[in-house]
């Protein structure tokens, strides 16, 4: 009957070209996410073509059709796990890679797709298609790092350019990148941004957001909405407080803390104690039913 | 059903490359003939118009950005116009104008990655972009230049290149300062001639010869370039609002795709893209895009999909000049955005992505929160004519041995710059032959 014959490898698979290269390799991996980071890697025209001297790129579906077999000195991934197969996947990955970075929100706190975590069992499926039992797909959208080891962690919704740089030629050279922890607020002195905050009474994430945007938003008159997820220290009941007394309901600040990085524990924490829902299994990837792998 | 006693011939792609987002490709020959084809959409759905309702309708250009990392812009201008036509209000011309800027500054981008990084490659037998600056690092070079050029109207526009910032339902949260929109002019003049030099570089490309049979769909906006706004019009003479269009559009489930496919109602499959576009509106191109098309070899019409990187090539000249002619004569809008306040109804809004025609339709209520949203992006539109395209090159090209066969039927997809997280998630390309 009906046999493939001629199939290229799948992600995660063994198999073409053996690398005889003697660079480091270097994988990108996308799983749930809008590609937005991988283009980063993209966007980065000064440096691309010097990077892809220096690096073997062994991976990367969405710059070119030619793979090498693993293991892969440095992998990058994508996007976050929302698929049985997917949360299979990851997990070949890891076994064929030295080093393991995730890129971005979707990958280090699920994305917004994470915003199903709090919705009923299947809602979601059902709103958008007509035949959900199509649709092999979990109840949750959850970071790399539970269900695989990471490396590192860079967030970023998108993540900077800068810094991925930072990570790829660090990781590479055996240190710890050195990418800063503290917030956008703090990064707003820096700039001399003025307080939207304390002179406007706007809504603003930026004290116990991470920095890394450059702390854009406050730069253009508008809050910060979290894109980079929590910074390494956060207060966040004082800054819900103070929004509150500004006159947000506290549905509306829960939804503030529930966007990109709406799996991240700050913000987590935050939304629920402001009165959202509760995830319907938090941390837990469930295994539905489904199809198996789709090839 | 049996085809004789041969096996059958199956080309198969699983993980198709150079493209945005993961699916696959399946091409089924036997004795000779193409019996089926199939393009796989398995990038895991987001649900984003599940995720939307309960929403403010003020969230919905920044959430809905994140469907796409190449053309945020297109969702954040698409949803933008949906919410503000269900607001009942319209923006001035200064507003449209930055937006106009901002969206060029995308076209420029995506066009550039998609020409030199993406679809380049396949005409000159390499299997990258780094492989091809091995052979013309220059050339490389140019598209790096021009991608950088958008990516900076972009970041002075929006804020940074990849979801802007500083897009709001009624216009901006800052206008730019005249300086920075100012120092975007020598950049931009040297991307319009970098962009002139492409359109002659892939004019001499080999192309396949292929003419497909086009329902083209596209934006039309009265002597302009459709970009940010217009009226649905096709090849056939329709011509309706975002909201009517939306009504005859009907989105279909199919098992093999977590991508809806949409039809016209009553109707074949239609094209969306730099094809239609170019069909539907070649006559309101600038004059050194017009020139440059007329130069390429472009009839008023091109229905060779694989010469489609050449219409992308006049369409980034076209986005160069008109970046530059809006940079020149900008002025700051004051103020940057119309204070826009929630009314309870349907809104929908339409613009041209890169890739194609975008609309978003929602429904909120007099508090701003969204109660329903549908989105239908360029790649669901396209689908079914990007499979009807593949089953044409297939039948035309199985003199060529399996892997040539394979690049072939990539290639194919690849004509229409699909993307597939925009459509839902992954795309891959099986061949089955006998």
């Amino acid at each position: 009957m009906t046999e493939p014959i001629a199939s290229a490898p799948r992600d995660g698979e063994s198999s073409s070209t053996p690398d005889l290269d003697p660079r480091p390799t270097l994988a990108v991996w996308k799983f749930a996410s809008c590609d937005g980071c991988q283009l980063s890697l993209l966007d980065c025209e000064d440096e691309l073509l010097s990077l892809a001297d220096a690096v073997h790129i062994a991976h990367f579906t969405e710059m070119s059709r030619a793979t090498v077999t693993g293991p892969y000195d440095v992998s990058l991934v994508e996007g976050s796990i929302t698929t049985p197969a997917d949360a299979r996947r990851i997990r070949q990955i890891r076994e064929s890679s030295r080093r393991l970075v995730t890129i971005g929100a979707c990958a280090t706190a699920g994305g917004i797709q994470g915003l199903r975590n709090f919705a009923a069992s299947g809602l979601y499926a059902r709103t958008v298609y007509a035949h959900p039992e199509y649709i092999s797909s979990l109840d949750t959208s959850t970071p790399i790092a539970e269900h695989v080891n990471v490396d590192f962690e860079l967030h970023g919704c998108p993540i900077d350019r800068n810094q991925l740089l930072e990570v790829i030629t660090a990781t590479l050279a055996g240190r710890r990148p050195v990418i800063a922890g503290h917030s956008v607020c703090q990064e707003c002195k820096g700039r001399g941004t003025v307080c939207l905050l304390v002179s406007e009474g706007t809504a603003c994430l930026g004290p116990v957001t991470r920095t890394g945007c450059g702390a854009l938003c406050p730069a253009v008159g508008r809050g910060c909405f979290g894109c980079f997820g929590p910074a390494e220290t956060t207060n966040t009941p004082s800054l819900a407080a103070q929004l509150r007394r500004q006159g947000m309901a506290p549905v509306e600040v829960s939804r503030l803390f529930r966007t990109f990085n709406a799996a991240a524990p700050a913000f987590l924490d935050e939304s629920v104690a402001q009165g959202g829902s509760i995830p319907v299994a938090r941390g837990v990837a469930v295994q539905l039913d489904g199809p198996e792998e789709h090839s | 059903m049996t085809h004789g006693s041969h096996p059958p011939r199956v080309i198969g792609v699983e993980g198709l490359s150079r493209v945005e987002g993961e699916g696959s490709l399946r091409v089924e020959v036997h004795d000779g003939t193409v019996i089926d084809v199939a393009l796989e959409i398995f990038e895991p759905p987001r649900y984003f118009e599940a995720l939307l309702v309960g929403r403010h309708f003020t969230e919905a250009p920044d959430i809905t950005a994140r469907i796409c990392g190449i053309c945020p812009v297109a969702y954040q201008m698409s949803a933008c116009a949906a919410m503000e036509d269900a607001c009942g209000v319209t923006v001035d011309e200064q507003v449209n104008s930055l937006r106009r800027l901002l969206y060029c500054g995308e076209w420029i981008q995506s066009h550039a990655l998609h020409i030199y990084l993406l679809h380049a490659p396949d005409f000159l037998g390499c299997a990258d972009a780094v492989e091809l600056a091995q052979r013309d690092r220059g050339a490389v070079e140019r598209g790096l230049q021009i991608k950088r050029t958008g990516n900076l109207v972009m970041e002075t526009v929006g804020g940074r290149a990849v979801h802007p910032v500083n897009v709001r339902v009624g216009g901006f949260y800052r206008a730019p300062d005249p300086a920075s929109v100012t120092a975007l002019i020598e950049p931009l003049r040297r991307a319009r001639d970098a962009a002139l030099a492409t359109v002659e570089w892939v004019s001499g490309f080999d192309f396949p010869d292929v003419a497909g049979d086009y329902r083209f769909v596209a934006l039309r906006d009265g002597d302009r370039y459709a970009i940010e706004r217009g009226r649905p019009a096709s090849s056939e003479g329709l011509d309706v609002s975002p909201a009517e269009f939306a009504d005859l559009v009907v989105e279909e489930q199919v098992a093999r795709s977590t991508a809806l496919h949409a039809r016209l109602e009553g109707n074949d499959p239609y094209l969306t893209g730099p094809l239609a576009r170019y069909a539907l509106n070649a006559r309101e191109l600038s004059p050194l895009a017009a020139e440059a098309a007329v130069r390429a070899g472009l009839g008023p019409v091109c229905t060779n999909p694989f010469r489609s990187i050449v219409v992308r090539a006049v369409e980034l000249v076209f986005a160069c000049e008109e970046a530059l002619s809006l940079a020149e004569s900008y002025s700051p809008p004051d103020p940057p955005a119309l204070t826009v306040t929630a009314r309870a109804g349907v809104g929908t809004g339409a613009t041209e992505a890169p890739r194609g025609l975008l609309f978003h339709q929602y429904e909120i209520d007099g508090s701003g929160t969204i109660r329903w949203a549908r989105i239908v992006p360029p790649t669901s539109q396209n689908q079914l004519t990007i499979e009807a395209d593949l089953r044409r090159v297939a039948q035309g090209a199985l003199e060529l041995d399996d892997d040539e066969l394979r690049w072939r039927c990539e290639q194919s997809v690849r004509n229409h710059d699909p993307c597939i997280s925009c459509a839902a998630h992954f795309l891959d390309v099986t061949v089955v032959s006998s």
